[in-house]
């Protein structure tokens, strides 16, 4: 009863604060459109010189898929190299092909090399006359980057504005007196951390459907398992940023300074969660991915999204997420004690 | 004097913020239906005494007793109405939506919600301006929704911490007849002040300095024992006393 009527005062705030609930749900949409439109864009086309290249080699080699410039002398090539009209020049000197590479943007440098390994199998003697076939296990030939980030990505946004407006809405709650006010009804101190829980359960519920169905539906991230469970883990995951934001909100004397918690506690969840690959971290780093939420947040998203796992794979993941959301939990309710003893 | 019935009784009373001491060793009764002013300077002590009654705050040392049970006690606070120093009120709904609010959490619902709504909604004169989102409120307005939310559920103890500031002469003249009103239904009133004039007003005053009680009565007994004019100068000369 008593948590019912902060549930609703909690979800009629929302819908006043039209600002803030286009906020939640159109910013990540915007930038998850934006990651879609860089990583999904046209594979890049590399452009070519050919310095003195002997007409009946040129004949052998698969040429289709770069931009090819004859050149026949080593220094027009290497003026055009600097002035970046070509990504690399190949020259053809004692029998053998060299190559010279721009070699300032990593991205062009492996597609470049990728198209000359391709273009130079023909001549490799000892090239298997069968080409390799590649199965895949999880995902397929044309998954890219994007699939891959954006289950982490979607999880990110849900975190961060929830942490956000959730901080910010109890920070208002203490600075505005209200919180008092409350503590001095009978409402219990569980009670009030519970409403939040639950007011802000059910407007999440209501975001990541939204940016969920439109990165899978609209944006065709890949999306190999069942739609329920990535509901499921982004309302672990809610939980956990909401109650971790109403924790830290104890901490802040009013909104910039809940915002100085974003570099510091949520930025840097990113990159333990696997936007980047965790093997290669240096290992004195990469202990604290295991203390994030957001990790176990990241790996179930992948495993359904990207691997179209189920229940027995990801629920040890939402055991860690609610371990973390129970732990805030008890510390919101043992801080509340500040403003009421009991 | 009929021997009357205590509601409140701090016991030696101390508090401290870290080195600075708030509140000095402070003992009192406050009777039934009686309003009982406290009176004194900005930083005297009287939100940290009151917030203490209230059961938001512990004391240092000593007891405070309300209705008989040692604060806070949950039981206890629910019987007791309080507006504190600041509005509290959420700005972004409706007064109408703000007092809903507050009235489920003491478990008022249906229709008898409806009609303590509207009672105390006439009681602040705000009978007009009830959808009216509260962001949209001046200064006085909120003052009286704040204390409207206070009466809510008909508390036997109000505990209004100086409910009167920002509020216009002729208004303020309206909310004292309605404490007098509430008085006749045999509520206890506690109220904060540091305007002299108001303190007049009240059944007995406690006089706070520096956290101290420099003195407790009714307003014409302060002023017979000082031999003083008004109030104000009962102060002045209790506090000399003190200093
Ligand atoms: N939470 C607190 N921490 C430190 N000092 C406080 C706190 N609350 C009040 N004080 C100090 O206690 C003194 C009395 O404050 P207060 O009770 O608000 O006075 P009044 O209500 O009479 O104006 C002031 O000097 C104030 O700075
Ligand atoms: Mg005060």
């Amino acid at each position: 009863m008593r948590i019912a009527a902060l549930v609703i005062r909690i979800l009629r705030q929302f819908i006043r604060d039209k600002r803030t609930l286009g906020l939640m749900i159109f910013a990540p949409i915007l930038v998850l459109t934006m990651m879609h439109l860089v990583f999904s864009g046209d594979a890049y086309v590399p452009k070519l010189g050919l310095v003195d290249f002997p007409e009946p080699l040129q004949e052998q080699l698969q040429l289709e898929g770069a931009e090819l410039t004859d050149y026949d002398s080593i220094s027009k090539a290497e003026t055009d190299l600097a002035d970046k009209q070509i990504d690399g020049y190949i020259l053809f000197e004692n029998q053998a092909p060299s190559i010279v590479l721009e070699g300032s943007d990593p991205s062009v440098n492996s597609a470049v090399m990728k198209w000359v390994q391709e273009a130079f199998q023909p001549l490799q003697q000892n090239s298997l006359s069968k080409e390799l076939e590649i199965e895949f296990f999880h995902g397929s030939a044309d998954m890219g980057q994007f699939d891959y980030f954006g289950p982490v990505l979607l999880g990110f946004f849900i975190f961060f504005f929830v942490f956000l407006i959730a901080g910010v809405s109890f920070l208002r709650e203490r600075t505005t007196g209200t919180l008092e006010r409350l503590l001095s009804s009978p409402l219990r101190r569980w009670e009030i951390v519970t409403g939040y829980v639950l007011g802000f359960g059910i407007f999440t519920m209501l975001q990541a459907t939204i940016i969920a169905a439109y990165s899978i539906y609209i944006l065709g991230m890949l999306m190999e398992g069942a739609f329920g469970y990535v509901l499921l883990i982004t309302l672990f995951l809610s939980l956990s940023a909401l109650t971790l934001g109403i924790f830290l909100s104890a901490f802040a004397n009013n909104e910039l300074q809940m915002i100085q918690f974003i570099p510091i506690i949520v930025v840097p969840q990113v990159f333990f969660s696997g936007l980047f690959n965790l093997e290669t971290m240096s290992s004195w780093l990469s202990w604290i991915g295991p203390l994030t939420p957001l990790y176990y947040a990241a790996s179930a998203l992948r495993d359904v999204m990207v691997r179209g796992y189920g229940w027995s794979d990801i629920y040890p993941d939402l055991l860690f997420l609610s371990g973390f959301s129970v732990l805030f939990f008890i510390l919101n309710i043992l801080a509340l004690k500040k403003y009421r003893s009991i | 004097m009929a021997k009357r019935k205590i509601i409140i009784s701090t016991r030696n009373v101390s508090k401290a913020f870290g080195k600075q001491q708030v509140l000095k060793s402070i003992t009192l009764e406050i009777y039934k239906g009686e309003i009982f002013g406290f009176l004194g300077p900005s930083g005297a002590g009287k939100t940290t005494l009151v917030k203490q009654l209230v059961g938001l705050d512990l004391p240092t040392d000593g007891e405070n007793h309300v209705f008989g049970k040692k604060m806070p006690s949950l039981p206890t606070m629910e019987r007791i109405g309080y507006m504190a120093q600041s509005d509290a009120l959420y700005e972004e709904l409706s007064a109408k939506e703000n007092m809903v609010f507050f009235a489920s959490l003491y478990g008022l619902k249906g229709q008898h919600r409806e009609t303590r709504i509207r009672k105390v909604m006439e009681i602040v004169n705000l009978t007009d301006h009830l959808n009216k989102l509260v962001s949209n409120y001046s200064g006085g307005m909120k003052r009286r929704l704040s204390l409207a939310i206070a009466l809510l559920h008909e508390p036997k103890l109000l505990i209004l911490d100086e409910p009167t500031v920002g509020i216009d002469p002729v208004l303020r003249k309206s909310i004292w007849n309605a404490f007098e009103e509430l008085k006749k239904t045999d509520a206890t009133l506690i109220v904060t002040t540091h305007v002299m004039d108001e303190a007049e007003k009240c059944d007995r005053l406690g006089m706070i300095r520096d956290g101290r009680l420099i003195a407790v009565g009714t307003p014409e007994e302060l002023k017979h024992n000082t031999s003083s004019a008004n109030i104000e100068e009962a102060f002045l000369i209790y506090g000399g006393a003190e200093a």
